[in-house]
């Protein structure tokens, strides 16, 4: 059987609180396996323990109990640090506040920069990330003059420069409108399919899963719900219970079936509902 | 206010033999010009400063209005220094109205102050219009290396800089932000006395810092994220190149620097 590339066994996570008051728990024996090449999807909706869960990943948290291992190394295992934020990319919320140069090129060549590598490589993998997502034209602009979905994008190549073999993004579509988060999206499924990086993606965003091979549902720090994205929207009312919104082709199709029409109710896209209503379209 | 068109070091870009030249050669060349004006004395070795910095603005094809212009803001301090000698000097005096007089040492020494100052200013500003803040951020820190032994951050220094530069202007933004917020819930910010006005403030400055240390969090576990451990073992995406031109400006400097100084 294959080694998964990230491995969560019974991981508990605790924060720390001062003055004594207890600490807030914010995950609870969590058992993950993440295979290369997956895009796996992550949902729940604030203090579900999604970014902790994210941040276990490339060592920034440890597990209070439990282990991580990331391509066999633990991440509790200070020595191994360096070597799994290599393997394992981090991408979060604010693009402002992760990005360190005053140009793009400079901020694309700061992972590598860390890494140690010769400068006419790093030259070779900054044109290649930002090529990678779209980003090329701008290689020279300071970043405070791109928009929020070219700065996540800038954020993204800063990481693919480093070769990593996955790529966590803490919801970095949150803080983005509508066509940002689209771009945003589109570069994190072309880098899944065409370089072959392993996508863990958390967001609330309920229309950002449909592509994923896989969709994680948290809640109060436990994994609650797993699958394909049409078994997941098909749980209804359990994901309503957790306060969670399908998205609203899904609920039509779901209302629908509710009132008698034959419909399936894992519909996740337009063009689904309307081979199913239309079928001889 | 309109802080978005605020340049920072304004640099001016350009491809000229002096933008070409290695950001160390330049740094090298102004802390000589500096030494300089404060070893010569005479009207002669300030002319030939002065013939030396505008041949070097005009192989740096520089617009000679922008580079006069940036004495601007520092004319108060010009005229402050100026007067104070000419008035304040005593020796023969040449001219007297009621209090004021003017003596022959005074406009001597006014003059050479006020000269020393303008080449300073202009000589200076040359190293900033000519070299982009990355550059002379590399410079910085490939000069201080060295003392690193001594106890000099070399590479914190320049981190700090970069960081410093990448988020002037982000947090401009976020001032004018708050401003227009605090504004449109009736916040006062033009008008009252100097205390009134710096109390109107607190609104402005209070959220702003929240914001800068929160930045400064998420920023620190980013680059942590992405590898940064310090400046060991890391390498540079642009290195700096001491090249046959930086060797040939820098025998020029050096030679002009010890005959102006020591004939002058």
């Amino acid at each position: 059987m294959k080694q998964p590339l990230v491995r969560f066994t019974n991981v508990s996570f605790t924060y720390a609180r001062a003055q004594g008051r207890g600490g807030w728990q914010a995950l609870r024996d969590v058992n993950l396996e993440v295979f290369e090449h997956e895009f796996v999807a992550v949902l729940g909706r604030n203090g579900s323990g999604k970014s902790t869960l994210a941040k276990h990943v490339n060592a920034l948290l440890t597990p209070t109990s439990g282990q991580v291992l990331v391509a066999g190394l633990d991440t509790s295992v200070p020595e191994n640090v360096w070597e799994i934020r290599q393997k394992v990319g981090m991408v979060f919320q604010n693009p402002d506040n992760q990005l360190v140069a005053t140009t793009v090129e400079e901020d694309v060549a700061f992972g590598p920069e860390n890494l140690g590598i010769p400068p006419a490589e790093i030259q070779r993998r900054v044109t290649e990330a930002l090529e990678a997502v779209g980003m090329l034209q701008y290689r020279l602009h300071p970043p405070h003059r791109l928009s929020g979905g070219q700065k996540q994008r800038v954020a993204i190549a800063g990481i693919v420069s480093m070769r990593p073999k996955c790529i966590v993004l803490d919801e970095p579509t949150a803080m983005l409108d509508p066509a940002g988060r689209r771009e945003v999206m589109e570069t994190i499924h072309r880098l899944n399919k065409e370089e072959g990086i392993t996508v863990l993606h958390i967001t609330h965003h309920m229309d950002e899963v449909i592509g994923a091979d896989r969709v994680l549902v948290m809640d109060q720090g436990r994994i609650v719900l797993e699958g394909t994205p049409r078994e997941v929207f098909s749980q209804g009312e359990l994901l309503r219970e957790l306060h969670l919104d399908v998205p609203q082709i899904t609920d039509l199709a779901q209302r629908l079936a509710s009132r008698g029409v034959s419909i399936p109710s894992g519909i996740l896209t337009v063009n689904e509902m309307v081979m199913h209503l239309c079928p001889s379209d | 206010m309109r802080f978005r068109n605020l340049t920072i070091g304004q640099h001016i870009p350009g491809n000229s033999v002096v933008h070409r030249l290695d950001p160390r050669t330049k740094i090298l060349g102004t802390t000589l010009l500096i030494v300089l004006l404060f070893a010569v004395n005479g009207f002669i070795g300030y002319g030939l400063v002065a013939l030396a910095i505008a041949g070097v603005i005009h192989l740096a094809k520089l617009p000679w209005r922008y580079v006069i212009r940036g004495l601007r803001p520092l004319l108060v301090i010009l005229l402050l220094t100026v007067g104070l000698n000419v008035f304040l000097t005593e020796g023969e005096v040449i001219f007297r109205l009621w209090f004021l007089t003017i003596t022959r040492e005074g406009l001597a020494r006014g003059g050479m102050m006020g000269t020393r100052l303008v080449l300073l200013i202009v000589g200076t500003s040359l190293l900033t219009l000519t070299t982009s803040p990355i550059q002379l951020t590399d410079g910085i820190e490939s000069l201080l290396n060295p003392f690193r032994r001594l106890g000099v951050p070399a590479h914190e220094l320049a981190m700090m800089m970069t960081i410093a530069l990448r988020f002037i202007p982000t947090l401009l933004e976020e001032t004018e932000k708050i401003m227009k917020a605090q504004m449109a819930r009736g916040a006062d910010f033009q008008s009252g006395g100097l205390m009134q006005r710096a109390k109107s403030l607190i609104p402005l400055l209070v959220p702003l810092f929240v914001s800068a240390f929160r930045r400064a969090d998420e920023l620190a576990i980013a680059m942590e994220a992405r590898g940064y451990r310090g400046g060991q073992g890391r390498t540079k995406f642009r290195e700096l190149r001491f090249g046959r031109i930086d060797a040939v400006a820098i025998a020029l400097l050096v030679t002009f620097t010890v005959v102006v100084g020591v004939f002058f």
